[in-house]
C-alpha cells in the first residue's frame, strides 16, 4: 500500500504539491491524471523517494520514504520499478544489455539464469528483434517496453509509469495498454500511471484521480469519471477550452 | 527618483549574483569533495569495473593520442627555440637540454597533458554524465539500487588518475624529442651532448612529482567533471552549462593546486 499523508511539495517558489492525500491499494492500478506542470512526475518521485518533501509523509506498506537513509531507501525500492517518460536506458548499452543491467549489478544471479530471465522479457515485450540495439536506434515505444522489461526483471511489487503512452501511435499506445493490463491480471503488482491520455487512463485504470493545483480533486472508478459533474474534470477529460480551467 | 530605483536594482543584482555564484563555487567545492570521498569507497570494487575502467583508459589515452603528441612536440619545440635563442650570445645552446627537462618533467608536461586532457576527457565526462542526469538515466541507476557513483564515477576517476600521469611520461618523451629536433637544427647542438645534457638534469625528484601532480590533476579533473555532469538540470542549456563550468573549474584548480605542489616539493610557498 502507497500512502501520502499532508504531503507538500515546493520546487522554484511553487507549491507544486500542497497538503496532498492519497491511498492506493495493493495490487490495484492507480491512474492519476492533470494538466501538464500540475505535479504529476513529482508525486510519482516522491513514492520513488527521488524528490523530499517539504512536509508530510510518503509511506511504502507503513515504511516511510521520505527521510530515509540511502541503504532504507534502496531496501525500499527493491519493491518499486519505475518507467520513466524517455525510457531512461543507458544509452551505451543495448537493449539487452539494460534490461539484464540490475540483475548484473547485483550479482544475485548466475549469467546463466541472468540469460534465461532476460530471454523471457524480451518475448513478454516483443523486443526480441530489438535485443542487440542501442537506444538511440529504437523507437519511443520500443524504448518503453525496454524500460518496463528492466523493470520487470527484479520483480517489483509496484510500478510506478510516467506517461507510458506520451508520444505513441494509438496502435503502439493499446500495446503498452494491454501489457500494463495484463501485468495486473498475471502477477496483482500495484502500479501507479501519470497520464493525461484519457482512453489509457480509462483502459488501465482501477481508480482514477485527478490532480489539481497541488491536490486531488476527484478520485473514482474510470466510469463514475466518465460522468463526473465536477466541472474542472469535466473540461479536462472533455479537452474543451470553455470552463475553469484556465488556458496560459 | 526612477534613476536612484534603477542603480539600486542594478546594485542589488549585482551583488545578489556574485552572491549566488559564491554559494554555488562553494556548493560545488564541497560536492565534488563529498563525490571524490565516495569514489574512494567506491574503489574496492575496481576490479568488478576493471572493463569499464580500461574503456574509460582507452577513451582518455588512446583517443588523445594525436592531439597529445602535437601538442608535446610541439612544447619541447617553442621551449627550445625560445631557450636557444636566450642562450645563443652566451654561447651555452648546448644547456638546452638541462633546462628542457627540468621544465617538462617538474612543471610543463603534466600542465599541458592535463589542459589537454581538461579539454578532450573532462569535458566529455562532463557532458555525458550531465546528459544521463536531464535524460533521467541517474535517476533509474538509483530505482535499480545502483549506485551511479560505482557505476560512472569511480571508472572514470581511477582511469584518467592512471592515464595522466601515463600522458604525461609520453608528453615528456615527445617534449624532449621535439627540443631535441630543434637544439640539432637550429642551436647547432648535436644529438649526442642534447642527450647527455638531457640525462644531466634528469632526478628522480622532478620526475615523481611531476607524475604526482599528474595523478593528481587526473583525480581532480574527473572529479570535478563528473560532479559537474551529476548535478547538470534543464536539458541541453543545463549540459552545455556543467561542461563549461567543469572546464573552467579543473583548469582553475590545475593551475593552483599545480603551484602549491611546487611549493611543497621545491619552495617556500606551501
Amino acid at each position: 500500500m502507497i500512502e501520502f499523508k499532508h504531503v507538500t511539495k515546493i520546487l522554484n517558489g511553487v507549491k507544486v504539491l500542497d497538503n496532498l492525500n492519497i491511498t492506493i491499494e495493493k495490487g490495484e492500478t492507480f491512474v492519476i491524471i492533470g494538466r501538464s506542470g500540475t505535479g504529476k512526475t513529482v508525486t510519482l518521485k516522491h513514492i520513488a523517494g527521488l524528490l523530499e518533501p517539504e512536509s508530510g509523509a510518503v509511506l511504502i506498506d507503513g515504511k516511510q520514504m521520505n527521510g530515509a537513509s540511502r541503504r532504507q531507501k534502496d531496501s525500499l525500492r527493491e519493491k518499486i520499478g519505475f518507467v520513466f517518460q524517455s525510457g531512461a536506458l543507458i544509452n551505451w548499452m543495448t537493449v539487452e544489455e539494460n534490461i539484464a543491467l540490475p540483475l548484473v549489478e547485483h550479482k544475485v544471479l548466475s549469467a546463466d539464469e541472468i540469460k534465461q530471465i532476460v530471454e523471457e522479457k524480451l518475448d513478454l515485450l516483443q523486443l526480441t528483434s530489438a535485443r542487440d540495439r542501442m537506444p538511440a536506434e529504437i523507437s519511443g515505444g520500443m524504448k518503453k517496453r525496454a524500460s518496463l522489461a528492466r523493470v520487470l526483471v527484479r520483480n517489483p511489487e509496484i510500478i510506478l509509469y510516467d506517461e507510458p503512452t506520451s508520444g505513441l501511435d494509438p496502435v503502439m499506445s493499446s500495446l503498452i495498454n494491454t501489457i500494463i493490463n495484463q501485468i495486473k491480471k498475471d502477477q496483482h503488482i500495484t502500479q501507479v500511471v501519470v497520464t493525461h491520455d484519457m482512453e489509457s487512463a480509462y483502459a488501465i485504470g482501477d481508480r482514477i484521480a485527478m490532480l489539481y493545483d497541488g491536490s486531488i480533486i476527484e478520485c473514482d472508478v474510470p466510469d463514475a469519471i466518465r460522468t463526473t459533474t465536477n466541472p474542472i474534470v469535466r473540461q479536462f477529460i472533455s479537452g474543451s477550452l470553455e470552463g475553469p480551467i484556465e488556458v496560459l | 527618483m526612477v534613476m536612484i530605483k534603477k542603480l539600486r536594482d542594478v546594485i542589488v543584482n549585482v551583488v545578489g549574483g556574485v552572491g549566488k555564484n559564491t554559494l554555488h563555487i562553494v556548493y560545488m567545492m564541497g560536492y565534488s569533495t563529498m563525490l571524490f570521498l565516495e569514489v574512494v569507497y567506491y574503489s574496492r570494487s575496481a576490479f568488478d569495473k576493471r572493463k569499464e575502467i580500461l574503456k574509460q583508459m582507452y577513451y582518455a589515452g588512446v583517443k588523445t593520442f594525436i592531439v597529445v603528441s602535437i601538442v608535446a612536440l610541439f612544447t619541447g619545440m617553442i621551449l627550445a627555440l625560445q631557450i636557444g635563442l636566450e642562450l645563443k650570445p652566451y654561447q651555452q645552446q648546448p644547456l638546452v637540454g638541462n633546462i628542457i627537462i627540468a621544465t617538462l618533467t617538474r612543471e610543463m608536461a603534466p600542465f599541458v597533458t592535463a589542459i589537454i586532457l581538461i579539454a578532450a576527457v573532462g569535458s566529455t565526462m562532463a557532458a555525458e554524465v550531465g546528459t544521463m542526469a536531464v535524460s533521467e538515466e541517474i535517476d533509474a541507476l538509483e530505482m535499480m539500487s545502483i549506485s551511479p557513483v560505482r557505476f560512472l564515477v569511480m571508472p572514470r576517476v581511477i582511469s584518467l588518475a592512471l592515464m595522466l600521469p601515463i600522458a604525461t611520461v609520453y608528453t615528456n618523451l615527445l617534449g624532449c624529442i621535439g627540443g631535441g629536433i630543434i637544439a640539432h637544427f637550429q642551436l647547432n647542438v648535436s644529438f649526442d651532448v642534447y642527450y647527455s645534457h638531457i640525462l644531466e638534469s634528469l632526478h628522480f625528484k622532478a620526475t615523481y612529482v611531476g607524475l604526482l601532480k599528474a595523478f593528481i590533476f587526473g583525480i581532480m579533473v574527473s572529479t570535478i567533471s563528473c560532479a559537474n555532469g551529476l548535478r547538470a538540470t534543464n536539458g541541453a542549456l543545463g549540459v552545455g552549462k556543467a561542461t563549461r563550468n567543469s572546464v573552467v573549474s579543473s583548469f582553475l584548480m590545475v593551475l593552483i593546486v599545480g603551484y602549491y605542489i611546487t611549493g611543497i616539493f621545491y619552495g617556500k610557498a606551501g
